[in-house]
């Protein structure tokens, strides 16, 4: 900009700058919208990637023996380190067809009552349980609702927390909400580098809290939802590093990694008592929260 | 004050309007018998959070327009004369919502319920977890699951009250996990919202959908309680569980008894086997065979 003497522009331009600096700094970083972004590309690898890389003979189960089987959630035994795991995790779907297929990994209470029932067959032949977490939410339908969605993901936080076996959660992308703890009340919980674990979607809570959905960026910002606060915030024990620029560039890559840290995780739970892995789990979650008092 | 008297229930079309904490406590439990467990409990601000306000704004206007210091209350005390441990929620603090403090209370309350072998109540209404205490909130939900064990150990019941509204993060976790689970009439008892289930699904929700009602038809509840006769209601269940408890056998009791009468009846059935058995019992042991024969 020219500038001619005696008119004083470079006050106003320093000024607006000025200005400009202190907008700049109260405006949150978009770093978290640009995670929960991440967390749901369409390409992001999902269980049945995982399951394909790391489990060739995973043989799914199916039903929850009560009134049909849900496929958005997808459960099986498979073979690790010379034994047997039950692998459950949620299943959004790539492409349309099975997104639709797979109501978008927004679980029915079928899907969590047959998760109760592998984790219960898991129990009894000793198996350690792998879950795969990746979910919006349970799903929000009167079906699901008549269906006693509430009481299914109480039941199927009580299961989880009555195993013996060891118990390992891993949340590979969407980690939404109630949906995503009824599988992830574990020995061990890990998260992808690009992954987020969540109360509400920002969406929701900006929808509630600044009445505007379009807010979600902020909201996402707010709830401190990545994989690097979570571990801050002590609720997973450990992040795991994704290829570059993430995880759906290389799924094989991303699947190794996570294959390995399950693996190590596994021998590490098997050296503890199965009572006292059950006391340490109980414990862990019992100290979960933050208060003061007078 | 007349509400008051009726129990906040409209003596015209028996609408069942919202209590506070407080009152909810005046009217279950016997006066001057309260005493009250994780009081001194506040909340704190683990993520610093701020949307158009600040949570430390929000928690301040909170508790000076409601007198509470959180959502949850929970103390021991009597109820028609028989001690219990009582937690009540206020739906005026925060929509009743479930952040640390409501979780860690409600630990507190059911450790001294096991402590004091007395059984637990909880009138619950709450619009889900807290979002401004984020993932923390959500743990809260693994948190109260986890405790309620405690009470299966020493064989204490626990009977949930649901009253208008219960949503979310509160019914998916101890709420329904109670051993005899009541409701209010007309109470809204859902997991997610009519709001949200007809922005996300398109479908016109029914007249009622999600009420105590719609939920004792599906199976959901044992029993819709009036508030009039909640407290008498509430002792009848309690008294019945507590009956069970007083005279039913132990469970390592029962094992003993079988015992004594001549061991376990699979073994019986075993040694029946063995002996008509056609083949030899070891051969269908494949290894153990030598042993089998030694013995």
């Amino acid at each position: 900009m020219p500038s001619f003497p005696g008119v004083g522009y470079e006050e106003e331009i320093r000024k607006i700058q000025e200005s400009l600096e202190a907008l700049r700094e109260r405006e949150p970083s978009d770093a978290a919208w640009k995670t929960v972004q991440l967390a749901r590309h369409k390409d992001r690898p999902q269980t049945l990637d995982y399951i394909k890389h790391t489990f060739p003979d995973f043989l799914e189960l199916h039903g929850d023996r009560l009134r049909g089987d849900d496929p958005a959630i997808v459960g099986g035994m498979a073979t690790m380190d010379g034994g047997t795991v039950m692998v459950i995790g949620h299943q959004k779907g790539h492409d349309l067809r099975e997104r639709q297929q797979r109501n978008f990994g927004m679980p029915r209470p079928e899907g969590y009552r047959k998760a109760q029932r592998l984790v219960r067959l898991a129990e009894r032949f000793s198996m350690p349980v792998v879950t795969l977490v990746d979910t919006p939410g349970a799903f929000p339908g009167a079906d699901a609702e008549e269906g006693g969605q509430a009481g299914a993901i109480a039941t199927s936080l009580r299961a989880f927390a009555e195993l013996t076996v060891p118990t390992i959660a891993v949340v590979i992308g969407e980690g939404g909400s109630g949906g995503a703890l009824a599988l992830a009340l574990c020995d061990r919980v890990f998260m992808l580098e690009n992954a987020i674990y969540s109360v509400i979607t920002p969406e929701g809570c900006a929808a509630i809290l600044w009445r505007d959905s379009a807010e979600a960026p902020q909201a996402a910002d707010a709830l401190c939802l990545t994989a690097i606060d979570l571990l801050r915030l002590g609720v997973v024990d450990s992040v795991i590093p994704e290829p570059r620029k993430g995880a759906h560039k290389s799924h094989r890559a991303t699947a190794k990694v996570v294959a390995r840290q399950i693996e190590a995780a596994l021998r590490e739970l098997q050296s503890i008592h199965p009572l006292q892995r059950q006391a340490e789990r109980r414990q862990k979650f019992l100290q979960m929260g933050r208060f003061t008092a007078v | 004050m007349a509400l008051a008297a009726a129990l906040f229930v409209c003596p015209h079309c028996d609408f069942h309007h919202p209590v506070s904490g407080p009152d909810r406590v005046a009217q279950l439990a016997d006066e001057g018998s309260w005493e009250p467990v994780g009081e001194q409990l506040r909340p704190a601000d683990p993520l610093e959070f701020f949307d158009t306000r600040s949570y430390v704004e929000r928690l301040a206007e909170a508790q000076s327009e409601t007198g509470m210091s959180e959502a949850f209350l929970g103390g021991l005390c009597r109820m028609s004369g028989r001690p219990v441990a009582l937690g009540v929620m206020d739906f005026r603090f925060l929509g009743g919502s479930m952040g640390s403090v409501v979780g860690e209370r409600f630990v507190l309350l059911v450790a001294a319920a096991a402590d004091a072998s007395v059984p637990l109540v909880v009138v619950v209404s709450s619009g889900g977890a807290r979002m401004q205490e984020g993932i923390l909130s959500l743990m809260q939900m693994a948190k109260t699951v986890v405790v309620l064990d405690s009470l299966t150990v020493v064989r204490m019941p626990f009977v949930s009250v649901l009253t208008h509204p219960t949503t979310g993060g509160v019914l998916a976790s101890f709420a329904t996990l109670a051993d005899v689970v009541v409701a209010e009439p007309g109470a809204l008892l859902c997991f997610a919202g009519p709001r949200v289930i007809e922005q996300t699904t398109r479908e016109k929700l029914p007249e009622g959908f999600g009420r105590s009602e719609a939920n004792f038809a599906n199976g959901q509840l044992d029993l819709v309680i009036h508030r009039r006769d909640l407290k008498e209601r509430l002792g009848r269940v309690l008294s019945l569980l507590e009956g069970g408890v007083r005279c039913g056998v132990e469970p390592a009791r029962q094992d003993q008894e079988v015992v004594s009468r001549g061991g376990n009846p699979l073994t019986q059935a075993f040694a029946r086997v063995k002996k008509f058995a056609l083949v030899p019992w070891g051969r269908l042991r494949g290894r153990d065979t030598e042993d089998t024969r030694e013995s």
